[in-house]
């Protein structure tokens, strides 16, 4: 396939652990950079990327160019403002920013770079999460590379614009990922997430002005920069524009990752990339999009994955990552796995979610250890309410609910056959 | 030397570390997490002496730190063994038989999951999603990514 069909892993290549700034230069690296600085004005740059459709890759779609757009940059006098990187990458089942961090950090920074003189930052933070060690070692020598080549720090390409990168490795905590927590974390608090609005674009970090990008949605920058938002939109295959790394995990014969355009359908994506089921497998259902996306069922396979098509299914694209559920695999203990993780890392500072979540997993592991009762299932239907949008302080607790809304409804068999079972045999006796 | 070093004040190799990060950050509360992070580095774990000593070099209270402290996963306030092991136990892993791995280790290693082994060498630790499903079950020894574990999981892990 012509790597300019698959414009974010082109320099990832069998045989080479990572791309250099030489590799990276040979395929047109630094090249959108360059041009970005040499002939575009910041709005000129944000209606690019506007024009071109580019959606948010850390699993909420919002419009990349637009959100660029909401940042104040003409007032008088100016003030700092920050771009901060979200490489916290933490939802179960997602391994997709670890790649492009790991395999070509120059494409990140040069994203960065762009981004950054999109809404005329002068400092960029990354977020990173505190396992991925190696991403960190690559990360600060890309660094150090661009820098020497200015591409980073004082006036960049000879230009007016000058940028800080500053690599902050985290502490372990999902809820970092959430913008507002992840600002309170950058700042040295505990990462609980903050009152919106204000909303972060008008003021973030320490008050100022702050976007936060996905890393997978930065790296998708520098090309449409390089070829065109109208290329960039060719890329897709409906609705939704350029490309996107889908992955799928669990009992399929081949769990990847792949660059594939929007809108591929799912079966594709399971079938031909992930080679279908492991032998003895067959396939029961999958969340799309990691672990906070509702389950979808066989009969969803010819979905396109694009934002608004997976929601009309009835979940969320997300990250893209797909969690496989195989006909072996109980979904009631799946989905007590899935909500242990969401309880744990609960942030604590709203109610319904610090008592909810570990109530939740209380009725689920009283049901998969048999003493479920029949009236739990309510009270569990009653709790995806409860923690549902609009109850909670943030994301987290939906996020939570929807594996769970979705297995009562698609395998309520299953629940009822831990409940109903194993009273039957208790009255029996 | 690691318990020697849980005293009262900051080493100088400590303090250079954290002062490398001031720069970076508009004030200076803003360092608590790589500092915390750096004194475990050195020391292995966060004590309570380090973590006055920590809040006293950034002029904020200890029980504000202690709140950041104990907020993070990786900020350990017990002390570990000289090899961590972090086994992965989120779904795909899990689907995967990581519960049974994490277990034939422990059981190995004659530890509960977050207890120290009696010499002092090995904690075994559950953990979030590595980012790696595609390779699971995995784990991560001393910072370490270890994909595709088997059965075979003590002589992968401990090349025993
Ligand atoms: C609990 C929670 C965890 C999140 N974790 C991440 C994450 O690890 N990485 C990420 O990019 N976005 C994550 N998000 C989404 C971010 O809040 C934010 O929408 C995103 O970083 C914006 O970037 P984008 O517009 O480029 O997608 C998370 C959201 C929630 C509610
Ligand atoms: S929903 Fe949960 S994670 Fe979000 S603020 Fe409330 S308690 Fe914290
Ligand atoms: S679930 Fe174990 S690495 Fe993702």
């Amino acid at each position: 396939m012509a790597t300019m069909d698959r414009p974010l892993t082109q320099n990832i290549r069998t045989g080479r652990a990572f791309a250099t700034l030489e590799d990276y230069r040979k395929t047109g690296g630094y090249e959108g950079l360059k041009k970005t600085l040499a002939d575009l004005k910041p709005k000129d740059v944000q209606q690019w990327v506007k024009d071109a459709g580019l959606r948010g890759r850390g699993g909420a779609g919002f419009s990349t160019g637009l959100k660029w757009s909401l940042v104040p940059i003409d007032q008088a006098p100016a003030q700092p403002r920050y771009l901060v990187i979200n490489a916290d990458e933490m939802e179960p089942g997602t391994f997709k920013d670890r790649l492009l961090l790991e395999k070509d950090p120059h494409q990140l920074l040069e994203g960065i770079v762009i981004a950054a003189y999109a809404i005329q930052a002068q400092t960029a933070y990354i977020f990173l999460r505190a396992e991925y060690r190696l991403a960190a070692e690559r990360l600060t020598r890309a660094m150090q590379e661009a820098r020497a080549a200015h591409y980073i720090g004082a006036h960049i390409l000879d230009s007016d614009f000058s940028l800080e990168i500053h690599l902050h490795t985290s502490a372990g905590r999902y809820i970092c990922g959430e913008e507002s927590a992840l600002l309170n974390a950058l700042e040295g608090k505990r990462a609980t997430p903050r009152p919106k609005p204000p909303f972060a674009v008008v003021s973030g970090l320490w008050g100022r002005p702050t976007v936060v990008n996905n890393v997978e949605t930065l790296c998708n920058v520098p090309h449409i920069l390089r070829h065109g938002a109208d290329w960039y939109k060719g890329l897709g295959r409906g609705a939704d524009a350029g490309t996107k790394l889908f992955g799928a995990s669990g009992r399929v014969k081949k769990p990847g990752l792949w660059e594939l355009p929007m809108g591929t359908p799912i079966r594709e994506i399971l079938e031909d990339h992930a080679d279908g089921m492991k032998d003895g497998y067959r396939l029961r259902g999958f969340l799309p999009g990691g672990a906070s996306t509702d389950f979808l069922l066989p009969e969803h396979l010819d979905v396109p994955m694009e934002f608004d098509t997976v929601a009309k299914a009835g979940s969320r694209m997300g990250t893209g990552t797909i969690i496989v559920l195989d006909d072996k695999t109980c979904p009631v203990q799946m989905v007590l796995n899935l909500e242990r993780f969401f309880a744990q890392e609960s942030c604590g500072w709203c109610t319904p979610c610090r008592d909810g979540l570990p109530w939740t997993v209380t009725l689920l592991q009283d049901i998969v250890e048999g003493r479920g009762r029949p009236e739990d299932l309510d009270t569990l239907s009653r709790l995806t309410r409860m923690l549902g949008p609009g109850n909670t302080f943030c994301a987290l607790a939906p996020g939570a609910m929807e594996p769970l809304q979705s297995a009562l409804k698609y395998f309520r068999e299953d629940f009822e056959r831990y409940i109903f079972q194993n009273r039957t045999l208790k009255e029996a006796v | 030397m690691k318990a020697e070093t849980n005293t009262r004040s900051l080493s100088a190799a400590e303090i250079d570390e954290i002062n490398a990060e001031l720069p970076h950050y508009e004030d200076k509360s803003a360092v608590s997490i790589e500092a915390l992070k750096i004194v475990q580095k050195h020391r292995g774990w966060i004590s309570d002496d380090s973590l006055v000593a920590i809040a006293e070099y950034l002029k904020i209270s200890p029980a504000q730190l202690e709140g950041v402290a104990t907020f993070y996963n990786l900020i350990y306030r017990r002390p570990v063994g000289k090899n961590v092991i972090h086994v992965c136990d989120s779904v795909s892993c899990w689907m995967l038989g990581s519960d049974r791995l994490s277990e034939k280790l422990c059981r190995h290693l004659n530890v509960k999951p977050g207890e120290m082994s009696q010499d002092g060498e090995y904690t075994v630790l559950p953990i979030v999603c590595l980012g790696a499903c595609d390779r699971a079950p995995v784990a991560m020894v001393n910072g370490e990514l270890r994909p595709d574990l088997t059965d075979n999981i003590v002589k992968e892990l401990l090349g025993e």
